[in-house]
């Protein structure tokens, strides 16, 4: 149970507008543009910090944010919700005798926050009397006065209401015009105004924005009673509204025509392409379980790293302390003492929190660190993990690698995934010459069911498309696709890599983790990759 | 204070009614007071209290309708929500499935206050935690949990003089048990609305019996087993399906609950003559709001009698459009059973798999409602009605409508810790056939 679910189980009155992850006031549209000046925020920041130190602190950082939120919710030719929230205050974090403590408010004085920075203090000094060993904190300089923003060209808080409306319904219409019986359209629009300041010297200014626009198409063949769906094959991204201008140039088609979507989304096109293939879905032949090569696209395999490889690298999962909730990690400590074999030697995973475009980039990490790339897997060897300030010296590190992140003001920060991607093939190797190379496979794209167990070892993955190969040519859809593996296995088979040329991102827009939960947003990256002599079982059923 | 008297929350819902010009207006202020303790590796990790009240003002002209929500109460303040939402209700689009407001309504109270969960303190909290710790850390055994308790008030009213004000409280207790060589796992979590009969030390038992248990656990076969699903177990897959008895998705013809050829399952018996699902907002151990979301009074509504569809949740709209009487959306789901415990089941099963908790369960296939998941923190093998030996986990593939036509016997229903749309109180219950499709090396 979660705060949500507490008043959703409650009964909350009329009129309320929570939706998954967020609280906030509503807001009329064109007050998502103003941000707070960061004269303003420094001075709040400044409050806090000598606050802190003056009652004990040994550190303090202290976080003033505003999220801002854009829901556009249709389907068909109705606009079903419109949603703006906003939500503004300071998080105050410090150690006093060794502890952390923390304290927020929404009250965006100089008093307010000094005073959320003396009952941290307090907060902590009565968590340090329980505590075994005191918080080590990995050096960091400060970095002055500091800003970064996400490199957009339109930012979608600006754009009218009336334009998103017009794209939704049209993309609606378009799918209802190829065919579909119905269509759910939605865009998610994120923008966190966030600063940073800590005793360390940093004062860091941060624009955000991040951009998502799903839809799910479904055909349903009354006679038989059968229904089938298939979801939009967008990437949720780090962009501003040019993400939905639908370049061209940023189309990537496979030999059997499906198109796929880079750095742009044409979401018309997608949308009629989609009530085609959920009609052709309806009529598919059922897969013949067995074992399969498997040629999984980009937009698909991202969900397979960031469940396989992105969770069960996050350090604190490791440790133990997500153990009564997301769970633990087969990839232990003595792992990576031993360079263990996570996959194929071809395989090299890095995590990332600075690619143009991703959904985790940002200039620094919300503990004041600067942004990076490191290796997490390198010819199929496991050689790191994703750490924040207090986890490194658990490493050996010096330093943190900067995956901080709080999805409020009002929640502290703690470990988060960063982009985590497959580096692509370095051989020349396209998409028609791989699958030109499998004689008995299956070619998946989109995102389907998804479900791993707690240590990350036993997973079973659908997908949104699913396409036969038999020797060297994709012959027909198939439907009622699934396969399981266990991690390393898995990725033990993952014989080739396309190049550079195919690579794409994937993103996951809402992922949860913590107790109580927060939501954060990342990306991952392949280019479109086979996996040899996968277990695949037909999920039909029959309720008779 | 985030818990408003009647009296306090009544001034402040009739003044913004009175503010506002549009055609229609309903106020609704939700307040709460949520503490939560959570510790890991025996040692508490985060705690905190969060207070929160907000004020959510809904108008509308004809069928353009704009919301807002603020969180003080001055008088400047109350008229600025008033105005920002009748702003955004002239910006919208007409919503062609607008319904009005409700109209005046008399709710019959439900017992969903208890003083005594109203009343913990964060030493409650660090007691609990530290009887969840202690006799782990002696055992060296270790310790994951969480406990999360909060009381809330919900009050509206609107411009047709409906109004509405009822309190409650909750708590939601789990705790992961593992050994320190990481080889077994055990859970147990707790859920109620009166702390009075909660004892940690007595649950944080059950979790570390089960982490011991659970050593050395050995590989069955996949493949179609008796399995008796405790509660919480079983709670996951089927608060899944409760959510797809939604009328309009099965007048749509994209339910389970679809016929081919057009039209819904109503009045079919879809599932074991034993299966028997209820709401109930005024059950007496698992009493909600007596109203939902749009202030609609909840009723006592009978999903499943014996097996046979008898009703389905009908939006305000879909049950106009539909020519049906719209009850208010429900906030819980029982299901029906027997008397016995799970010990009882085990007791009296030949061969058999007891699962105690459930995983990471997604659907596969809505068309059967086929899900996926696996089996967590203390799998056992049964025979002669003894545990005879722990079981490495299972991945199933199993769709709770066909579970639930493979039924032995159920038990007794309990209230179980629930993450959806519903609360619940479910059986234990011994099925034939359950599905594992693939064995997890995850302990």
């Amino acid at each position: 149970m979660d705060r949500r679910q507490f008043l959703a189980a409650c009964g909350i009155g009329a009129g309320g507008v929570l939706l998954p992850g967020f609280t906030g006031r509503a807001i009329a549209a064109e007050q998502l543009v103003e941000p707070i000046e960061a004269a303003v925020k420094r001075r709040l920041a400044d409050a806090g910090l000598g606050a802190a130190t003056e009652a004990g602190a040994s550190y303090c950082d202290v976080r003033v944010g505003r999220y801002m939120r854009q829901f556009v919710l249709t389907r068909e030719a109705t606009v079903q919700n419109v949603v703006n929230t906003e939500s503004t205050g300071c998080g105050v974090r410090v150690i006093a005798d060794g502890a952390w403590g923390f304290a927020a408010t929404n009250t965006m004085t100089t008093d307010a926050v000094a005073q959320a920075a003396r009952l941290a203090v307090a907060i902590a000094k009565a968590n340090a009397k329980s505590q075994t060993a005191p918080v080590r904190l990995a050096p960091a300089q400060g970095v002055g006065e500091v800003s970064w923003r996400t490199p957009i060209q339109r930012n979608a808080m600006a754009v009218p209401l009336k334009e998103k409306a017009d794209l939704l319904l049209g993309v609606n219409a378009a799918a209802m015009g190829a065919g579909a019986s119905f269509v759910n359209s939605s865009l998610f629009l994120v923008n966190e105004q966030k600063y940073f300041a800590s005793t360390d010297g940093s004062y860091v200014d941060q624009d955000v924005h991040r951009i998502w626009a799903p839809f799910t198409v479904t055909a349903i063949d009354k006679a038989s009673g059968k229904f089938r769906s298939r979801e939009g094959l967008s990437a949720p991204m780090g962009m501003g509204y040019e993400y939905l201008a639908g370049n061209a140039a940023d189309k990537v088609t496979s030999p059997n025509g499906v198109i796929s979507y880079d750095k742009s989304y044409d979401m018309r096109e997608d949308a009629v392409a989609a009530a085609r293939q959920a009609q052709e879905k309806l009529k598919a032949p059922s897969v013949k379980p067995g074992r399969y090569d498997l040629v999984l696209d980009p937009n698909h395999l991202g969900l397979t790293i960031h469940e396989s490889v992105g969770h069960p690298l996050e350090l604190d999962r490791v440790l133990g302390y997500e153990a009564n909730y997301a769970g633990t990690s087969f990839a232990t400590l003595d792992k990576r003492q031993a360079r263990f074999q996570y996959g194929s030697d071809i395989v090299n995973i890095v995590a990332d929190k600075t690619q143009p475009g991703s959904l985790g980039a940002v200039g620094y990490d919300d503990e004041g660190i600067k942004t990076k790339q490191w290796p997490l897997i390198e010819k199929g060897k496991l050689v790191d993990y994703q750490a924040t300030r207090d986890q490194a010296h658990i490493l050996g590190k010096t330093a943190s690698d900067g995956c901080s992140y709080a999805d409020s003001w009002s929640t502290v920060q703690f470990q988060r995934m960063p982009n985590v991607s497959l580096q692509p093939g370095t051989n020349g190797l396209s998409l028609a010459d791989m699958i030109g190379g499998v004689d008995n496979g299956i070619y998946i794209l989109g995102r389907g069911s998804f479900s791993i167990d707690q240590q990350r070892y036993n997973a079973q993955f659908g997908g949104t498309l699913f396409y036969e190969i038999k020797n060297g040519k994709i012959t027909q859809p198939i439907e009622d696709v699934a396969y399981q593996m266990r991690t390393p296995e898995f990725w033990a088979a993952c014989s080739a890599i396309c190049d550079q040329r195919d690579y794409r991102l994937f993103g996951s827009f809402f992922d949860g983790k913590g107790q109580p939960s927060q939501v954060s947003a990342v990306s991952h990256g392949s280019a479109t990759t086979r996996f040899d002599g996968i277990n695949v079982i037909n999920t039909a059923r029959s309720l008779g | 204070m985030a818990i408003m008297t009647e009296a306090e929350a009544r001034t402040i819902l009739e003044k913004v009614v009175a503010l506002s010009t549009a055609d229609e207006c309903t106020a609704s202020l939700t307040g709460s007071t949520e503490g939560n303790i959570r510790f890991a590796l025996n040692n508490v990790s985060t705690s905190g209290v969060v207070d929160n009240v907000d004020l959510a003002v809904r108008v509308a002209f004809g069928r353009r309708v704009g919301s807002a929500t603020i969180n003080e109460f001055s008088d400047a303040a109350l008229a600025r929500v008033v105005q920002r939402a009748e702003a955004l209700a002239k910006l919208a689009p007409e919503n062609p499935e607008f319904v009005p407001a409700v109209g005046k309504q008399t709710y019959r109270p439900t017992n969903t206050f208890s003083q005594a969960t109203a009343a913990i303190t964060p030493e409650t909290r660090a007691g609990i935690a530290r009887a969840s710790i202690e006799p782990c850390r002696a055992q060296k055994l270790v310790a994951a949990g969480f406990l999360e308790d909060g009381q809330s008030f919900v009050a509206f009213a609107n411009s047709n003089g409906n109004f509405g004000y009822q309190r409650a409280t909750q708590m939601d207790y789990t705790c992961t048990v593992r050994t320190d060589d990481g080889r077994g796992s055990g859970w147990v979590g707790t859920n109620l609305q009166d702390i009075g009969g909660f004892d940690a030390g007595r649950d944080v038992n059950i979790a570390m019996r089960k982490a011991s248990a659970s050593v050395d656990a050995q590989a069955l076969e996949p493949g179609k087993y008796t399995v008796i699903l405790e509660p919480a177990a079983a709670a996951g897959l089927i608060g899944f399906m409760a959510r797809f008895f939604d009328a309009r998705q099965a007048d749509e013809g994209r339910s389970f609950l679809s016929k081919a050829g057009g039209g819904n399952k109503l009045g079919e018996q879809v599932y074991d003559p034993r299966v028997t699902l209820v709401c109930d907002p005024a059950h007496p151990e698992l009493a909600v709001m007596p109203w939902d979301e749009d202030g609609v009074p909840r009723e006592r509504q009978t999903l499943v009698d014996k097996g046979r569809v008898t009703d389905l949740f009908y939006s305000r709209f879909w049950a106009q459009k539909q020519g049906k009487k719209a009850a208010g959306q429900p906030g819980n789901l029982i299901m029906s059973g027997g008397t016995k415990s799970t010990a009882d089941l085990v007791r009296e099963t030949q061969r058999g798999v007891l699962v105690t908790r459930t995983w990471y369960i997604r659907m596969v296939d809505p068309q059967t409602v086929l899900l996926t998941g696996l089996t967590r923190d203390g799998t056992f093998y049964i025979e002669n009605g003894q545990i005879k030996y722990p079981l490495k986990n299972f991945r199933f593939n199993e769709s709770p409508v066909i579970m639930l036509n493979n039924i032995d016997e159920l038990g007794r229903p309990v209230r179980v810790n629930t993450e959806g749309r519903f609360q619940m109180m479910i059986p234990p219950m011994r099925l034939r056939d359950f599905t594992f499709t693939s064995l997890s090396d995850a302990v």
